[in-house]
C-alpha cells in the first residue's frame, strides 16, 4: 500500500520537494501531473522534506500534482528479450515494441571486490588495424575516445559495434541527435547486428536527467550478461554529455562548483560508472569504450581530464583516423605477445617510421631539400594513411600485419626498417 | 558508561544527520540500521561534526534505501584500526576489512554492510615474553615477541594506556590466538588491566609512543638513479610525485615498492584504477625480496580503496595505511608507505565538505586542506624507540593534478610540507623517457649518494643542455657553435644512460647504491671529456656510440664476468673517438 502525497513545496528546473514520510533515500516515485507521468528518484532526504529528481524534467509538473512512492529504486529489466529493442535512459521503450517488467535489477550496484579482479588476458578483435595492431583493445578495458566536435566518432562506434567480436554490444546514447540515433539503428540493422545489440538512448531533445541515468542503465544490464558469461562490449557516446547532465543538476540542487561548474565529485562520478569494466573469472566480461568530445580541442578540461585519470589509455581520433601518437592501450602489452610473434614488431617499426614521414612531411612543407630517404619516407606515410589508417579499412589482425609488411617492403628495404633481421627473414615479403 | 543512540533525520549523498540521546564524540563510530529487502544491514558511519545536537556524519557505504526514522547505535570509539599479528602480507579496504575474506563471504561484488575483523582470529602466534612481574611499563614498551614471516614482531602494552604500569603476570611461551590474554598489569591506582596480543588504535591520531623524534639523515636506497642520486628521499622523509595522467606515477611507485631498502611496504591504493592494484596482487606473491628470500607479498601491506568504492572509506584508507605504517615502526623496522594517489583522498575532503556546505576554498577544496596534508606527511619520521632502537616511517605520495598543472590547490599544498618533490613531465613520458622525472624543476632536501657538490655540476651540465636545446629549435643545429652543441649531446647522453631506466630490463631496472656511484663517476669522467669534433654529424655518431656502450654496461649484472670487459669497452671507446 503506498500512500498517495499531492502538494509539492517547490519546483526548480528538475528537482521538486515536497512533505513525506517513511521514504527511503534513492526511492522511486510517480509523479502525475497535468503534463503526463513521470518517475521520479529521491536524492535528499531533510527530516520530512524529500528532494526528488524527476526524469521527465518538472515542466508542467503543477503544485497538487500526484505522488505515489514506489518503496524501491531504479530498476531496469533483463533478459534475452532486450537484444534488439531501443530504449530510453529510464528504461521505456523507445521503439515500438512492448514494455519489459521481467528480471528487474537494480542499478548502480556495488563495486567488484578487487581481490576478485584478474590481470586482463583476452584480446577483443574489432578488424579496425589502428586499433588491433597499434592498440590493442583487451577485454574488460575501459577506454576513451578522445575528439573534437565533428569528428566521426559515431561512425567509428557504429563501425566497432558491427566488426567487435564480442557475444554483446549495449550502446549507450547520451544526448545524441536525433539523425545520430537513426543513423545508429539503421547501420546496425542493414548489417544484421542488431540482433545482438541493446541500446539505451537519451537524445539532446529528451529530459536531462534520463541522460544521467543512461551508463548506469546500460551497465547494469551489461553486468547481467557478463555474469551469465557473454562478453560485453559497451559503447557510451558521448560522456561529456554525461558529466554536463550532472553539472546542470548539481548546479539546480546549489551545490558548490568546484571546476568549470562540474560537481566536486566528477572523478568519483566517472570512476564508478568507467570501473564497472571487469572480466569475472569463470564467467563473462565488460570492455568500455566511451567517446569524450573535447570542448575546444582541449584535453585538460576537467571531463577528459578526469577520465584520462581513469582510463587504461585513449584514442585520439583526429582528422577522421585514430592517430597512433596520442593513443595508447595500457593493457595491450598483455595481450599482443601472444597474437602472433611479428605483432610487436610491425606495431613498433611502422610506428617509428610513420614519426620519422612525420618529419620529413614537415620539412617538405617548410620547403627544403628532400632526400632520397624522405622521398621513401613520404610515400610510405601516404601507404600507411590511405591503406591502414582509414577507419573504414575491416580487415583481421593477422591479415592487417601482412598488409604492413607489404607496405614496408613497397617503400623500404629490410635494413632500413631497424627490424631485428630474423624477424625480417621470416616475414618480408619475397620479390616475385 | 552507557552508549549514545540515535535516530536519522536527514539523507543528503553519503551524509547523514542524527538527532541522538546521550553522549557523543567527534569522530566516533556509529552502525546505522537499514533494512534491504528482508535483510537488516548496519551501516558504519563517522561523526564529522555536531552542531545544535545532532551530529553530521559520512556514512562508509552506499546510503540507499535508508530513511528518515532510522536507529542509529554508536560505539563509543573512534574509527580504530587492529593492530596485531598477521597484518603482513595481507590486502585490506580501506577500513581494514580483509577482502580475500570478503570475496569468500560475498562472491564477485563488494556488499555493503559486511565487516569482518581484519585480524585472523583462530590463528596462533608463537608467543615469548620479555616482561617480567614487576617490571614497570610505558604505552609501547614491549611485553613479549612473536614471530611474523621474517620479522620480530612486539606485542607492546596497548599505546591508548597512559600513565606507568606494572606487569602483574604474563603467560609463559606458548601459542595463542590474537584475543587470549598474555598480561595483567596494574596501572598506578592499581587497577587491572589486560593485553592480547592485538590492540586497537584511532587511526586518525598519530601514534607517539617513542622517545624522541630524529631528523632523517640517511638516504633511502630506491633503485632509482634519478631519484637516488638526483633527487633523493631520506630514511624517515617525505616526497611527493605530482605528475599528469600517462606520466607513469603508478609505474614509479610500483617500481619503488618493489625495490626500496626497507622493511616494510605499506601501499594505499587510494581511489585508483583497480587494475593497477591487481597487478601487484597477482605478482608480489611471485617476486622474491632479495634480502630476506622470501616473497615480496610477505613485506607488504596493501590497502585498497579503488575509485568505485566508497567515498568516505576513501578518506580513511590513507589514515588507515599510515596507523599500520606507524605501529610496525614500533618495533624498531623501515617502513615505506605509498600513497596513490593523495589527489584522490582530497577530492573525498571536497566531497565531504561539500555536503556541509562548507565554505569553500581555491576550487572548492575546504579550507583546513593545508592542514590536513601537513598533517598527513608529519606522521612520517625516524624516530628512536623507548628502548633505544630506531625504526622509521617513509611516506612518498603521488598527486594528480587537474590538467597536469602543478598550481593547483593540493599540489601546492603538499609541496609546502614535503623534503623532496618529483615533478613527472609529460614531454617525457610522450618521449618514453622512463622515469618522467624532471631533472630542472624537480628538487630534494635531503643527502644524495652521491657528493652533493658533484650532483649539482652534473645538473648545470643538464641546465646548459636544455639551454643549447631550447636556442637550436631557433637557430636551428647549422646556428649553433660546436662547443654548445656539445653540451647538448651530453645532456642527452646524462639523460639517456643514467637519468633513464629500463623498467623491463631485470638488470637496469633496479640500481644499487655502489652500482650508481660507479657509474656517475664513469659519466663524469666521460662528460668532462674535452672532445674535439669539427663535423656535428660526426660528433653525433660518436655521442650514440658511446651511449649504446654506456648502456650496455648499464644491462649486464654486476657479478656477471662480461661486467669488467664492458666498463672498459667504455673507456676504450672513449680513447678512440678522443683521438679520433
Amino acid at each position: 500500500m503506498h500512500k498517495l502525497y499531492h502538494r509539492i513545496d517547490s519546483i526548480a528546473g528538475s528537482v521538486v520537494t515536497l512533505r513525506a514520510e517513511g521514504v527511503r533515500n534513492k526511492e522511486l516515485a510517480e509523479i502525475d501531473s497535468r503534463t503526463g507521468t513521470s518517475l521520479a528518484q529521491v536524492i535528499k532526504l531533510v527530516g520530512d522534506e524529500v528532494t526528488l529528481q524527476v526524469f521527465a524534467g518538472a515542466r508542467g509538473v503543477a503544485t497538487d500534482a500526484q505522488v505515489r512512492f514506489l518503496g524501491h529504486p531504479m530498476q531496469v529489466p533483463f533478459g534475452d528479450e532486450l537484444l534488439g529493442r531501443v530504449f530510453t535512459g529510464s528504461a521505456k521503450p523507445r521503439d515500438n515494441g512492448p514494455a519489459l517488467t521481467m528480471n528487474l535489477t537494480d542499478i548502480g550496484t556495488p563495486s567488484v571486490n578487487p581481490a576478485r579482479r584478474i590481470i586482463p588476458r583476452h584480446m577483443v578483435r574489432t578488424g579496425i588495424p589502428m586499433i588491433d595492431v597499434f592498440n590493442t583493445l583487451v577485454e574488460s578495458q575501459k577506454l576513451p575516445i578522445f575528439a573534437r566536435a565533428g569528428e566521426p566518432y559515431n561512425d567509428l562506434l557504429a563501425r566497432i559495434a558491427l566488426q567487435a567480436e564480442v557475444d554483446i554490444i549495449i550502446l549507450g546514447g547520451m544526448g545524441l541527435k536525433h539523425d545520430d540515433y537513426l543513423a545508429f539503428r539503421d547501420t546496425l540493422d542493414a548489417s544484421g547486428a542488431l540482433s545482438r545489440t541493446v541500446m539505451f538512448i537519451h537524445t539532446a531533445a529528451d529530459p536531462v536527467v534520463e541522460c544521467m541515468l543512461v551508463p548506469d542503465v546500460s551497465l547494469a544490464v551489461a553486468e547481467q550478461f557478463a555474469l551469465r558469461g557473454k562478453r560485453v562490449l559497451v559503447l557510451l557516446t558521448d560522456m561529456t554529455s554525461f558529466a554536463d547532465a550532472m553539472k546542470e543538476i548539481a548546479i539546480t540542487m546549489e551545490q558548490i562548483p568546484s571546476n568549470r561548474g562540474y560537481p566536486g565529485d566528477l572523478y568519483s562520478q566517472l570512476a564508478a560508472r568507467y570501473e564497472k569494466a571487469v572480466d569475472f573469472e569463470g564467467a563473462g566480461s565488460i570492455t568500455i569504450l566511451a567517446v569524450t568530445t573535447m570542448p575546444g580541442d582541449d584535453v585538460t578540461h576537467p571531463v577528459p581530464d578526469n577520465t584520462g585519470y581513469i582510463t587504461e589509455g585513449q584514442f585520439y581520433l583526429r582528422d577522421g583516423r585514430i592517430e597512433p601518437f596520442g593513443s595508447l592501450s595500457r593493457l595491450k602489452q598483455q595481450v599482443n605477445k601472444d597474437t602472433r610473434e611479428d605483432h610487436r614488431t610491425i606495431m613498433d617499426a611502422m610506428i617509428k617510421l610513420y614519426a620519422q614521414y612525420k618529419d620529413a612531411a614537415e620539412k617538405q612543407s617548410m620547403g627544403f631539400r628532400m632526400t632520397d630517404w624522405d622521398r621513401k619516407l613520404l610515400r610510405y606515410g601516404e601507404r600507411f594513411e590511405e591503406k591502414m589508417m582509414d577507419i573504414s579499412v575491416n580487415i583481421p589482425l593477422e591479415q592487417a600485419l601482412d598488409l604492413g609488411w607489404a607496405i614496408l617492403a613497397e617503400c623500404f628495404e629490410p635494413m632500413e626498417t631497424g627490424i631485428p633481421s630474423k624477424m625480417a627473414e621470416k616475414f618480408w615479403p619475397k620479390k616475385a | 558508561m552507557d552508549k549514545a543512540t540515535g535516530i536519522i533525520t536527514g539523507v543528503n549523498g553519503n551524509m547523514i544527520t542524527v538527532a541522538f540521546t546521550g553522549a557523543v564524540a567527534q569522530n566516533e563510530v556509529g552502525y546505522a540500521h537499514v533494512t534491504q529487502g528482508d535483510k537488516n544491514l548496519r551501516l558504519m558511519s563517522e561523526i564529522v561534526r555536531i552542531r545544535d545536537g545532532v551530529a553530521d556524519m559520512q556514512v562508509f557505504e552506499d546510503t540507499v534505501s535508508l530513511k528518515v526514522g532510522d536507529t542509529l547505535d554508536f560505539t563509543g570509539n573512534l574509527l580504530s584500526a587492529e593492530l596485531g599479528p598477521g597484518l603482513l602480507g595481507r590486502v585490506y579496504d580501506g577500513l581494514l576489512n580483509p577482502l580475500p575474506e570478503l570475496a569468500e563471504q560475498c562472491g564477485f561484488f563488494l556488499q555493503r554492510g559486511t565487516y569482518l575483523p581484519s585480524l585472523d582470529r583462530a590463528a596462533k602466534w608463537t608467543f615469548t615474553p620479555t616482561a617480567k612481574p614487576g617490571d614497570r611499563l610505558t604505552a609501547g614498551e614491549t611485553l613479549g615477541t612473536v614471530p611474523e614471516g621474517a620479522y620480530t614482531h612486539r606485542i607492546m602494552v596497548p599505546f591508548s594506556w597512559r600513565g606507568v604500569y606494572t606487569v602483574k603476570s604474563i603467560a609463559p611461551a606458548g601459542d595463542y590466538s590474537v584475543e587470549a590474554t598474555v598480561a595483567t598489569l596494574t596501572d598506578a591506582q592499581g587497577r587491572e588491566q589486560t593485553a592480547t596480543l592485538m590492540q586497537r588504535w584511532p587511526v586518525k591520531l598519530p601514534i607517539t609512543c617513542y622517545a624522541e623524534r630524529l631528523r632523517p639523515t640517511e638516504t633511502l636506497s630506491t633503485g632509482i638513479r634519478s631519484v637516488d642520486t638526483f633527487f633523493p628521499v631520506a630514511i624517515g622523509g617525505t616526497y611527493c610525485i605530482p605528475g599528469p595522467f600517462g606520466a607513469g606515477k603508478t609505474v614509479l611507485q610500483h617500481q619503488t615498492s618493489q625495490y626500496a631498502d626497507v622493511d616494510i611496504v605499506v601501499v594505499a591504493a587510494c581511489g585508483e584504477r583497480a587494475g593497477e592494484v591487481v597487478e601487484t596482487l597477482r605478482e608480489f606473491p611471485e617476486l622474491r625480496d632479495p634480502k630476506t628470500g622470501r616473497t615480496l607479498m610477505d613485506r607488504t601491506i596493501i590497502i585498497c580503496n579503488t575509485s568505485s568504492m566508497p567515498v568516505a572509506a576513501r578518506e580513511a584508507s590513507v589514515y588507515t595505511a599510515v596507523t599500520l605504517a606507524g605501529y610496525y615502526r614500533q618495533m624498531g623496522l623501515n617502513v615505506l608507505l605509498l600513497a596513490d594517489s593523495t589527489s584522490r583522498w582530497a577530492q573525498a575532503l571536497r566531497e565531504m565538505s561539500g555536503r556541509l556546505e562548507e565554505i569553500p576554498g581555491d576550487e572548492a577544496f575546504p579550507a583546513y586542506l593545508e592542514s590536513v596534508i601537513a598533517g598527513f606527511y608529519e606522521r612520517a619520521g625516524r624516530v628512536r624507540l623507548k628502548d633505544g632502537s630506531i625504526g622509521s616511517v617513509t611516506i612518498g605520495g603521488t598527486v594528480s593534478p587537474a590538467g597536469g598543472n602543478f598550481d593547483e590547490p593540493v599540489t601546492q599544498a603538499t609541496l609546502k610540507v614535503v623534503g623532496a618533490f618529483h615533478g613527472l613531465s609529460r614531454a617525457r613520458s610522450d618521449a618514453r623517457r622512463y622515469p618522467a622525472v624532471d631533472p630542472l624543476d624537480s628538487w630534494s632536501k635531503y643527502r644524495s649518494v652521491v657528493d652533493q657538490d658533484r650532483v649539482e655540476a652534473m645538473r648545470d651540465l643538464l641546465r646548459r643542455g636544455a639551454d643549447v636545446e631550447q636556442m637550436m629549435k631557433v637557430v636551428g643545429e647549422e646556428g649553433t657553435a660546436m662547443s654548445d652543441f656539445l653540451d647538448y649531446l651530453r645532456k642527452e647522453l646524462i639523460d639517456a644512460v643514467y637519468l633513464q631506466q629500463n623498467a623491463f630490463n631485470e638488470v637496469d631496472a633496479q640500481s644499487s647504491v655502489e652500482r650508481q656511484r660507479e657509474a656517475f663517476a664513469e659519466l663524469e669522467a666521460l662528460v668532462g671529456t674535452a672532445f674535439a669534433f669539427t663535423d656535428k654529424t660526426v660528433a653525433r655518431t660518436s655521442f650514440l656510440r658511446l651511449q649504446q656502450a654506456f648502456i650496455d654496461w648499464n644491462n649486464t649484472p654486476a657479478d656477471a664476468p662480461e661486467y669488467a670487459d664492458r666498463k672498459a669497452a667504455l673507456r676504450a671507446l672513449t680513447e678512440e673517438i678522443l683521438h679520433a
